[in-house]
């Protein structure tokens, strides 16, 4: 009896360990979500990135889409290339996509927003968006302000 | 004077020696055909008296750390408009930091002295020559369960840690102090990953575990079979263990995020 009870109490231990496993995963990390592997990949070339950078959220109309994979320097045009992967479900964006870098609230990360076009044909894996739009840096719009108000 | 130097080099050599010792006697206990006809109740045992007794005490402390980091962070994050970040900031620093480490402090304090003086007084009492006496290896019998116990336990009893203490900080944060629902949970959920956090969390736990029950189990065979050699062994278990996991916690977080 006793080691049926020790048996029982080890048995709840492991599964409240395994749960609070599957807890952390889902609800604390938000595994399901973002369900990595399952999309493909989109380039883009900024001339400035800000402080994008791996993981930054990708979205369109304000919702999450994608993740920023990689942002690395192109050594020929000194130009940033950002790397995202794209959810496999949005396959269908315009040729003529415009990615822009937005900041979330005044101190917020900063991230990807795409814009859709009205062109007929579809963004394949590694294509690259041609319409970009620089991060705002807010020193050189202060520096372009007091030049302009001279 | 001479003799004063030739003490010193007899400690070192006494260090080095026990450091092989250790080696040797954990590749003594573990290596074997598994036999889990045998080894399996002995095993369920252990997880008893090492894992789901040090429960209450790793819910309880996970629990009110929780709170506090809440009750804190929110205090300093409420000056910069900031409190919506609460939920990361309490996930972030329990998955990362908190839950493996004070997990593996309470297992040390807990679990880990109780080993040692079991062990150390098994010896003590001769139960472990008595059984080597019968032609049962005491390190099969004896050491191999406890340690595989404790490897099972810790990582277990950390990621209980982690779950309680981000629900005990959502109670405080949501609950309490009026942080909205929705971006605590979201905040979080955009700032937590699965691979970089939560998993090397596990790791960190799993790394702990190894070492704190190692040396459990270590300093409770190696005593002096005294109650002063025994008292000695339970002390040296909590201070070395403690020590070890803050030094390694420092090594394998600078392995994992030092590229941040």
């Amino acid at each position: 009896m006793r080691a049926r009870n020790i048996e029982l109490a080890v048995g709840i231990f492991m599964l409240i360990g395994v749960l609070a496993f599957v807890y952390l995963a889902m609800r604390v990390s938000g595994l399901a979500m973002d369900d990595g592997g399952s999309g493909y990949t989109l380039y883009a070339r900024f001339e400035n990135v800000g402080s994008l950078k791996s993981r930054s959220k990708v979205t369109i109309a304000g919702v999450v889409v994608g993740r920023v994979v990689n942002v690395h320097l192109d050594r020929e045009d000194f130009v940033a290339v950002v790397e995202m992967e794209i959810s496999a479900k949005v396959d269908n964006l315009t040729s003529d996509t415009s990615a822009s870098i937005m900041t979330a609230g005044v101190l917020g990360e900063q991230y990807v927003a795409l814009e859709l076009g009205a062109e007929e044909d579809f963004l394949q894996a590694g294509d690259e968006i041609e319409d970009t739009l620089s991060a705002l840096v807010l020193e050189e719009l202060i520096g372009k302000f007091l030049f302009n108000a001279k | 004077m001479l003799r004063q130097i030739e003490s010193i080099g007899a400690r070192g050599l006494e260090v080095v020696e026990s450091i092989g010792r250790s080696v040797v006697f954990l590749y003594q206990s573990l290596v074997r055909v598994p036999r889990p006809r045998t080894s399996l109740p002995l095993l369920i045992q252990q997880l008893y008296s090492v894992g789901v007794l040090s429960l209450v005490i790793i819910v309880v402390a996970g629990f009110f750390i929780g709170m506090v980091l809440a009750l804190q962070g929110y205090s300093i994050l409420v000056r910069f408009g900031a409190e919506q970040a609460l939920g990361q900031m309490v996930a972030l620093s329990i998955v990362m930091e908190l839950g493996p480490v004070v997990s593996g402090l309470l297992f040390a304090g807990r679990a880990g002295s109780a080993l040692a003086a079991e062990i150390g007084l098994m010896k003590a009492t001769e139960q472990l020559a008595s059984m080597e006496m019968i032609g049962v290896d005491p390190l099969h019998q004896v050491i191999a369960p406890r340690f595989w116990a404790g490897l099972i336990s810790l990582p277990l009893l950390g990621m209980i840690f982690s779950a309680v203490g981000i629900f005990g900080g959502m109670l405080v944060g949501v609950d309490w102090l009026g942080v909205d629902s929705g971006s605590f949970w979201s905040n979080m959920q955009s700032a937590v990953d699965f691979h970089r956090d939560v998993l090397n969390g596990v790791i960190k736990s799993i790394a702990f575990a190894v070492v704190v029950t190692w040396i459990a189990v270590f300093q409770g065979y190696d005593c002096v079979p005294t109650s002063e050699g025994i008292s000695r062994a339970t002390t040296n278990t909590v201070v070395y263990g403690s020590l070890a996991i803050l030094g390694l916690d420092f090594v394998l977080t600078a392995l994992m995020f030092g590229d941040l």
